[in-house]
């Protein structure tokens, strides 16, 4: 049996028949009996006093069967943030604006009705006397004297101020400093724009009092936590959530929101299933953004390019309200990555979070560690070009030495394992880093403006341990669950409370299982994102998939293979401690000959005729995987571009990334993640932004139309290749991979824009993206001397 | 996104078509390929009460040559102009523009007369339609009419168009042999509008520009006759020095507008950077 090739293996993913065509079940797919409409009225303004809501012509309108407001929403509590840091201001954010709306897209009403369409009508005729006041956006002035004060538990709009280093000893490394490199550093807001908008159906039964909720969810488990423990009081086991298929989340749907918990809400009032489904805009307006970092970053070197210090001011813009995770993305997963890969003498950075009329901001692919990586990799860039060093020179001598066992950082983080040199060596031949730097003199000679950037980044996945992460604030644990339930005839069903929504799961999983277990893939499937069925499980983000998920599965197994034993033992007449188990068969050390089939001891499971005393039936094992530590992936990448010197576009030539993300299970997954990613974080870096208006608050690049996603032809083929560092901290060695590509891409484009820029004086963008008139007004500035 | 609620004509002739707009008047709103009206539709940025669809009249979509011209019905998809042998041979620039328009389904959909008739300030049809001195034709209750393109373009999104007819006809006139026309576009990164488009038809008789004619969209409220560029080549030859000099005369009377996409200096920059790369262009042909 082919068994050692499952693991490391590109097998083609399962679920994607289905996807491409077109028969997947996804949350607006459901038709269920007596089904009603949701559409929500919401403000068109950033920041307003509700006066009144009139509802009655809207009621009159034909087909309407309910229309609630915040105020009809007695005994529901504000919506919860999950992440609570000390003297950290929590405001109000109940499901429904009751007082005031504080961004445009606020909620303030729901219109239930028999169609779609009759509830966006009669939405239409809900009137909401506003009483308008002037708002604020800006990152930079959230907290400035005078600006407009968004709730009253914040003064100046400040959420929380977080540091982490140590001060006096980076003070002491300025000190001896011989350049001190300084650089203002914008990380714009991102719309995360998954493929499948948000939605939900809530149903509830009367007659059982029992209540399903399918939504959007990337962690089904912890959506009914919050929304029955916190926001609706119900119980928790009355109450069935259900993540069917969902089209890609990006981070943005880990978060409970005010819809799916009013739907759920008013299901139990109007006693039938409620559908809503975001249309495009309201995406836009209402998704949990991304990012939004205003950064002031200073580098301490010796003349020799020792990085001595770092110091980092960072304000972070949280949005209107506090998001489910949203204290602890600019501050424990973006401060703690600034170690990046480099042995820095010091560090000390500060956080100020503050409350804006915007969208709320959380966890966006990368969260925190992409704003990390960014600050960092362009300041490498920045005091190479100080100290006229070569960039890639810059960063070799400044990389962390191996390590297999822990390298503690300045800020806090335990490195689990790491190899830097060769992993940028291989992207520096894969590159032929001297042949560039020729073909640049001599294009440049001609006028042609090529350049070449670097990114080799640090990333954490899997954050854990549960209670490490609980004395930092967070309010939920952060392991995972894994059941595997063998059926009589020796095929096997896994439970995973991890969620694909994009990731292959049903692939991966079936093959580590079918790989551990020595059967067929085709014996094996995976079952996720249904709290009616699965173990309570944390769901998915940070890139812990595989290795949590994956790990409890692993755990599982053993369990199955040891009562296994038990079992073969017993038909053998052999002792348990003398069993082994391989290729599907149990037999005696030594002894292969004489062994029982996996099929037949589970069917001996199930038919207990003949069987050892003290053991229970069944073939079924659960486990629950609380890491010791967080995962550390890291790489190298490269991005070759060109820059038109009259309109300021930049064209990608080559993009090149070399990611150790530790053991692979799937490779084309892995690379397609890697691809996917890369394309994210471009994104940010030439195309992407979410821009609003300070003064009117409103998103104006609230479409498609507006709002620039990569595209195919703005995107090289890419060149890829890894090395393999195990991580110890869990059996698999899998670091993760999800993230890799978004965090590396950013800093290594605008590092190339601004090398191609760099003969002529061009040294630093303060803001992304690099727009074609961003980089014309550079080159103009820089030529004409301004 | 859903539209509010309207009523959906489909007329099986021109006249019936006029009927309706006679009818409904500024209720009314005519259905080309739709990709223009249609999100704006279900964004509710639209809300006619009456949708009155042209694709079920016969004889409104095809191309053919007649006197000297191409008659491009006003229903005829950017995909078929991009298409087309007779767009190819006669007029590529034309075949080129509707190549460069939104991505294969909006070719799909969109219509040359749809196009038109909405007048997006950033759509590219209208700068090579400028350059190549189409006219249009119109269908109203007096009967037909022929706009040529110099009036065309009214202000931002309004043409000559009446509210009571329906351009059903554009005529290109075909490009002589001694003609060299380019269309060149920056294009915006979401949308692909053009951010600036310039279209550029010139005329070579012994050596020396005998006729030019510019168009240029996106950077304005309207797409416009870049009158200055024009003279500027008129009688010369095409060396470096006559087409940068020429170029720098494009963003003379355009309103060019500060958007996203670029401040009025940077768009007027581009303006001058796509003259001039329009005018390289024509000249290589």
């Amino acid at each position: 049996m082919a068994t050692a090739r499952l693991m490391g293996s590109s097998i083609k993913r399962r679920e994607d028949p289905r996807f491409i065509t077109g028969k997947g079940n996804y949350t607006d797919d459901l038709k269920l009996p007596g089904m009603t409409y949701a559409a929500f009225v919401r403000s068109e303004h950033a920041n307003a006093r509700i006066r009144g809501i009139d509802t009655a012509r809207a009621r009159a309108h034909p087909g309407v069967v309910a229309i609630f407001t915040g105020k009809d929403m007695t005994g529901v509590n504000s919506l919860p943030c999950g992440w609570l840091l000390p003297e950290l201001k929590v405001p109000q954010h109940p499901p429904l604006a009751t007082e005031a709306a504080r961004c445009v897209g606020d909620p303030v009403a729901i219109v239930i009705a028999e169609s779609q369409t009759a509830a966006l009508d009669a939405a239409d005729l809900v009137k909401v006397d506003w009483d308008v006041l002037p708002s604020v956006t800006s990152t930079a002035r959230a907290a400035t004297p005078g600006a407009p004060q968004i709730h009253e538990v914040a003064p100046n709009n400040i959420a929380f101020k977080f540091q982490i280093g140590d001060a006096a000893e980076t003070d002491a490394a300025f000190t001896k400093a011989d350049v001190v490199v300084k650089k203002r550093i914008v990380n714009q807001r991102l719309v995360a724009n998954a493929m499948e908008p948000r939605a939900c159906v809530a149903r509830y039964e009367d007659a059982t009092g029992d209540l399903t909720l399918w939504v959007t969810s990337q962690n089904p488990h912890v959506h009914r936590l919050l929304m029955t423990a916190f926001v609706l009081g119900i119980p928790e086991h009355k109450v069935r959530v259900i993540a069917p298929d969902v089209g890609g989340g990006f981070g943005s749907k880990i978060f409970l929101y005010n819809e799916e918990t009013v739907c759920s809400w008013a299901t139990r009032q109007i006693k039938r299933p409620i559908r809503w489904t975001s249309d495009r805009r309201e995406a836009f307006q209402t998704d949990a953004q991304g990012r939004d970092h205003v950064t002031d970053a200073e580098v301490a070197l010796s003349k020799d390019g020792t990085m001595l210090g770092l110091r980092v001011k960072t304000t972070a813009n949280l949005g209107a309200y506090l998001s489910t995770f949203a204290p602890a993305v600019p501050t424990f997963l973006y401060a703690t990555l600034l170690n990046g890969v480099y042995a820095f003498g010091a560090i000390h950075a500060e956080v100020t979070g503050v409350f804006t009329n915007t969208t709320p901001v959380d966890a966006y692919r990368g969260a925190g560690r992409p704003e990390a990586a960014y600050l960092l990799e362009r300041m490498v860039d920045a005091c190479a070009a100080a100290l006229k060093m070569d960039p890639a020179e810059l960063r070799k001598k400044n990389f962390i030495p191996k390590f297999d066992n822990g390298y503690q950082t300045k800020v806090a983080l335990m490195y689990d394992s790491g190899n830097y040199g060769p992993c940028f060596d291989t992207l520096l031949q894969m590159l032929d880093y001297k042949k560039f730097r020729a073909d640049q003199a001599a294009a440049r000679a001609q006028g042609r403006l090529l350049g070449v950037g670097f990114s080799t980044y640090i990333e954490a996945c899997s954050i854990a341990p549960s209670k490490v992460v609980g004395a930092l604030g967070a309010q939920a644990g952060l392991w995972e669950s894994g059941k595997v339930r063998v059926h009589p005839t020796g095929k096997v069903t896994v439970f995973t409370g991890s969620h694909s929504h994009g990731q292959g799961h049903e692939t991966t999983f079936a093959q580590l299982a079918a790989d551990q277990l020595g059967i067929p893939m085709d014996d094996v499937d995976i079952v996720h994102g249904d709290t009616g069925i699965v173990p309570f499980g944390m769901g998915t983000y940070g890139s812990r998939s595989a290795s949590v998920g994956g790990t409890a599965i692993l755990m599982s197994i053993n369990k199955i293979k040891e009562k296994g034993k038990r079992i073969a033992a017993h038909l053998l007449e052999a002792s348990p401690g003398d069993m082994d188990y391989a290729n599907g068969q149990f037999f005696v050390k030594g002894s292969p000959e004489k062994a029982v089939p996996f099929g037949t001891v589970a069917l001996v499971a199930y038919v207990p005729h003949n069987f050892p005393e003290g053991v229970e039936p069944g073939l079924e094992e659960t486990s629950f995987y609380d890491p010791s530590n967080f995962c550390f992936p890291f790489g190298a990448h490269a991005c070759v571009v060109e820059v038109d010197p009259d309109t300021g576009h930049v064209k990608i030539l080559r993009y090149l990334a070399v990611d150790d993300v530790g053991n692979v299970i799937n490779p084309m997954i892995v690379d397609g993640m890697v691809h996917g990613g890369i394309a994210q974080g471009v994104g940010q870096a030439l195309w992407e932004g979410a821009v609003y208006d300070d003064t009117s608050g409103q998103l104006i690049t609230g479409s498609m139309m507006d709002y620039a996603l990569p595209k195919a032809d703005g995107l090289p083929m890419y060149e890829t290749a890894r090395t393999v560092t195990p991580t110890p901290v869990n059996p698999l060695g899998i670091k993760g991979a999800g993230e890799t590509g978004t965090i590396a891409s950013t800093p290594a484009v605008v590092n190339a824009v601004v090398d191609a820029l760099s003969g002529l004086g061009v040294d630093h963008f303060e803001a992304m993206p690099l727009t074609p008139e961003r980089v014309w007004k550079a080159v103009q500035a820089a030529t004409s001397g301004k | 996104m859903y539209p509010a609620q309207f009523d959906y004509h489909t007329p099986g002739t021109v006249k019936e078509a006029l009927d309706l707009l006679g009818k409904y008047k500024d209720d009314a709103k005519l259905l080309a390929g739709g990709h223009s009206l249609l999100p704006a539709m279900k964004f509710r940025l639209a809300r006619p009460a009456h949708l009155v669809d042209l694709r079920k009249v016969p004889g409104l979509a095809g191309i053919k040559e007649e006197g000297g011209s191409l008659v491009i019905g006003a229903m005829t998809t950017h995909w078929a102009v991009e298409s087309s042998p007779l767009v190819k041979a006669k007029c590529p620039v034309l075949a080129q523009t509707a190549a460069q328009i939104g991505d294969p389904m909006v070719r799909n959909m969109g219509t040359i007369g749809g196009s038109l008739s909405h007048a997006d300030p950033a759509a590219d049809y209208p700068a090579t339609i400028i350059a190549l001195n189409a006219e249009m034709v119109v269908e109203g209750p007096k009967g037909k009419r022929t706009i040529k393109v110099d009036d065309f373009f009214k202000s931002l999104m309004t043409t000559a168009v009446g509210p009571d007819e329906i351009l059903t006809e554009v005529r290109v006139p075909v490009c002589g042999a001694n003609v060299g026309c380019a269309y060149m576009k920056f294009p915006h990164p979401a949308s692909r509008f053009a951010v600036v488009g310039v279209a550029a038809a010139l005329t070579v008789e012994g050596g020396k520009v005998s006729k030019a004619s510019i168009g240029i969209t996106g950077a304005g409220t309207k797409a416009v006759r870049a009158k200055g560029v024009e003279a500027a080549l008129l009688g010369k030859a095409l060396d470096a020095a006559t087409i940068q000099a020429a170029a720098e005369k494009a963003p003379d009377g355009v309103d060019v507008q500060a958007d996203l996409q670029g401040s009025v200096e940077y768009k007027t920059h581009l303006l001058k950077v796509f003259a001039k790369r329009a005018i390289e262009a024509a000249a290589k042909k």
